[in-house]
């Protein structure tokens, strides 16, 4: 628990009657993938949402890199080095894949106030943003407008606006959703090496995904984690296997 | 060059060439109205920054118009009475000269923008749209009810303000200048659309969680974009008072706010030249149905229907086609 970089303690969040969140407490350590699994409503959004700062828990506390970020805004634990990818793609579509990219190494450098002189023409921006579109392969549409990009690439870019953080830490919500096998394989491919520069909190349904990728799984059912284990524990869980997984396992 | 950059030339010739057609015909009075358009124009250049970039729906823009207006009677009816602003704690003095009023109405509209834009910002939509609505009408009762400076009677100027190095009263001159201050003012607001901040507020208006997410703030970004908007059509309502030698608190009336609203949607919201088509286009409807009939507001309002029913981004995008400016 000690060395670990992001984790909640007790985290409880209610929606009027519905318990989204029940008593969650779960870590993620240096250098692995840990996934988070669960059915539809099951509250994976919702815990993504208090660990990134969107979502106050009624109670419970979230630490990051060893401070106690509970109360702190969105943007504080982005400063801190939080990546968040969201599970609707957050992108400004009228845009360019490019600015896109651009927003985030802004958001890195700290300094949004310069009011005079290009944004695209900015050397340091401009390096980090495409260097990060290339890594996910988007640096050939860098200059297409968001809006006239497949599901896919929207994927993707959403992906590569975090990386220009450099994040401390990934938090992913279904990065893989609506990708296609083809391209669930290669992001696949890309979080595996990934994880070698900072872990990822990874909520996925896409199973192969997930047994490929994961470390250790934590399985939420109805707002509580019912089991948190490496990939052949929770293949084997039979609470786990009747909850959830169903034949998939 | 593009379809855009191209009527936008076609706009700037002719803010140079129709007033020059005037001067060499001997027709005061098209300058006069030339002036009106290009002062509107600047007036809904600032709007745009906040509406166009921010996406903020400000219907409260006749604040930072008067106050440049009223920026402008204060000072030059101190200046002309011969009567200090203040004495205590220090003396300041009423002045005719037009930067030193410039740079008060700059001011104190963006001061004025940041006050309500703390306020206003905490909410968003309809809200946003009613609280700037509500400053302006507070602030516009404030100035009918208060006496000292003409009431709801306004407050006249004799002689126009001055400008070192030039005779303001000669119309072409003060026409020159006003459209040196809106090319000036053109051109800052197309540096800001593509700089690192104008970067940011148009993610902000977009899809501000994204904004939070990369550690910014789309609040305090719109806020920025709301004290630059307030000062520049402070900046326009100073020298539309200097204009018309008078300032009332008709130039804080709600109905100005909407004219603002309606410059930019005719020429298009977020063109870098929509807000100067737009006052354009007004003031000669203005004038030439004006003269005909009492109602002709009615026809600006189905010029209006049309420009919004169509989608097309105001005139400007009829005329350039689709697609922002910025890459
Ligand atoms: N803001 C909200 N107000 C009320 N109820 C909410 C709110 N957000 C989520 N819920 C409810 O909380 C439960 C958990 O939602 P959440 O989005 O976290 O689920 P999820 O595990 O991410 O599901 P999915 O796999 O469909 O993305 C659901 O029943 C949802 O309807
Ligand atoms: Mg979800």
């Amino acid at each position: 628990m000690t060395d670990a970089i992001l984790s909640t303690h007790g985290i409880t969040k209610s929606f009027g009657a519905l318990k989204a969140s029940d008593d969650i407490t779960l870590d993620l350590r240096p250098g692995e993938i840990h996934a988070v699994i669960g059915p539809n409503g099951a509250g994976k959004s919702t815990l993504i949402g208090q660990i990134s700062g969107s979502l106050a828990p009624d109670a419970g506390t979230v630490r990051f890199l060893g401070q106690d970020v509970t109360r702190e805004t969105v943007r504080a634990r982005a400063q801190r080095g939080l990546g968040r990818t969201f599970q609707i793609s957050a992108l400004a579509m009228e845009d360019t894949v490019l600015q896109n990219a651009l927003l985030g190494a802004l958001g890195a450098s700290g300094r949004p106030w310069r009011f005079f002189g290009s944004a695209l023409r900015n050397r340091p921006l401009r390096d980090r943003a495409e260097a990060a579109l290339d890594r996910v392969g988007l640096g050939d549409v860098a200059s297409v407008r968001t809006a006239e990009l497949s599901h896919g690439q929207r994927r993707l870019l959403e992906v590569a606006v975090a990386l220009t953080l450099d994040p401390k830490a990934f938090v992913m919500d279904e990065p893989m959703a609506g990708l296609g096998s083809e391209g669930s394989k290669q992001l696949t491919g890309f979080l595996d090496s990934l994880r070698t520069e900072a872990p990822i909190l990874l909520v996925e349904h896409d199973m192969d995904a997930v047994f490929a990728l994961a470390d250790r799984i934590s399985v939420l059912v109805y707002g509580r984690v019912i089991a948190t284990g490496t990939v052949d524990e929770i293949r084997a869980d039979p609470a786990v296997r009747e909850a959830y997984l169903g034949d998939a396992a | 060059m593009t379809r855009e950059a191209a009527v936008n030339a076609v706009i700037l010739l002719l803010l140079v060439a129709v007033p020059g057609w005037a001067l060499y015909a001997d027709e005061p009075f098209t300058i006069t109205l030339a002036t009106r358009a290009v002062i509107f124009a600047l007036a809904a250049v600032g709007l745009n920054i906040a509406l166009g970039l921010g996406g903020l729906v400000s219907l409260g823009h006749a604040v930072y118009f008067g106050l440049g207006g009223y920026a402008m009677g204060v000072l030059a009816s101190h200046a002309q009475n011969y009567t200090p602003l203040m004495e205590w704690p220090f003396v300041i003095e009423g002045t005719k000269s037009m930067p030193v009023i410039w740079l008060t109405a700059i001011v104190v509209s963006a001061i004025a923008a940041l006050l309500i834009g703390l306020l206003a910002l905490r909410t968003s939509g309809v809200y946003f749209i009613m609280i700037t609505l509500a400053f302006g009408q507070m602030i516009y009762f404030f100035a009918i009810s208060w006496p000292a400076y003409g009431g709801e009677d306004g407050l006249s100027i004799y002689v126009r303000n001055g400008f070192p190095g030039l005779n303001t009263l000669v119309p072409i001159q003060f026409y020159g200048l006003c459209l040196a201050l809106l090319l000036i003012v053109l051109l800052f607001s197309a540096l800001l659309a593509r700089s690192p901040f104008g970067l940011a507020l148009n993610a902000a208006r977009q899809v501000p969680h994204r904004v939070e997410t990369v550690g910014l703030d789309p609040v305090r970004l719109k806020l920025v974009a709301l004290v630059i908007s307030g000062a520049i059509t402070g900046l326009a309502g100073a020298l539309f008072a200097d204009l018309n030698r008078f300032v009332s608190p008709t130039m804080l009336s709600w109905q100005m706010s909407g004219e603002i609203m309606v410059f930019v949607i005719i020429g298009g919201v977020a063109r870098l030249f929509g807000p100067v088509a737009g006052a354009v286009i007004f003031v000669l409807l203005e004038h030439l149905l004006g003269g005909i009939s009492e109602y002709w507001q009615v026809f600006l309002g189905i010029v209006l229907l049309l420009i919004v029913l169509s989608g097309k981004g105001g005139v400007i995008g009829m005329l350039a086609g689709r697609g922002r400016a910025h890459d």
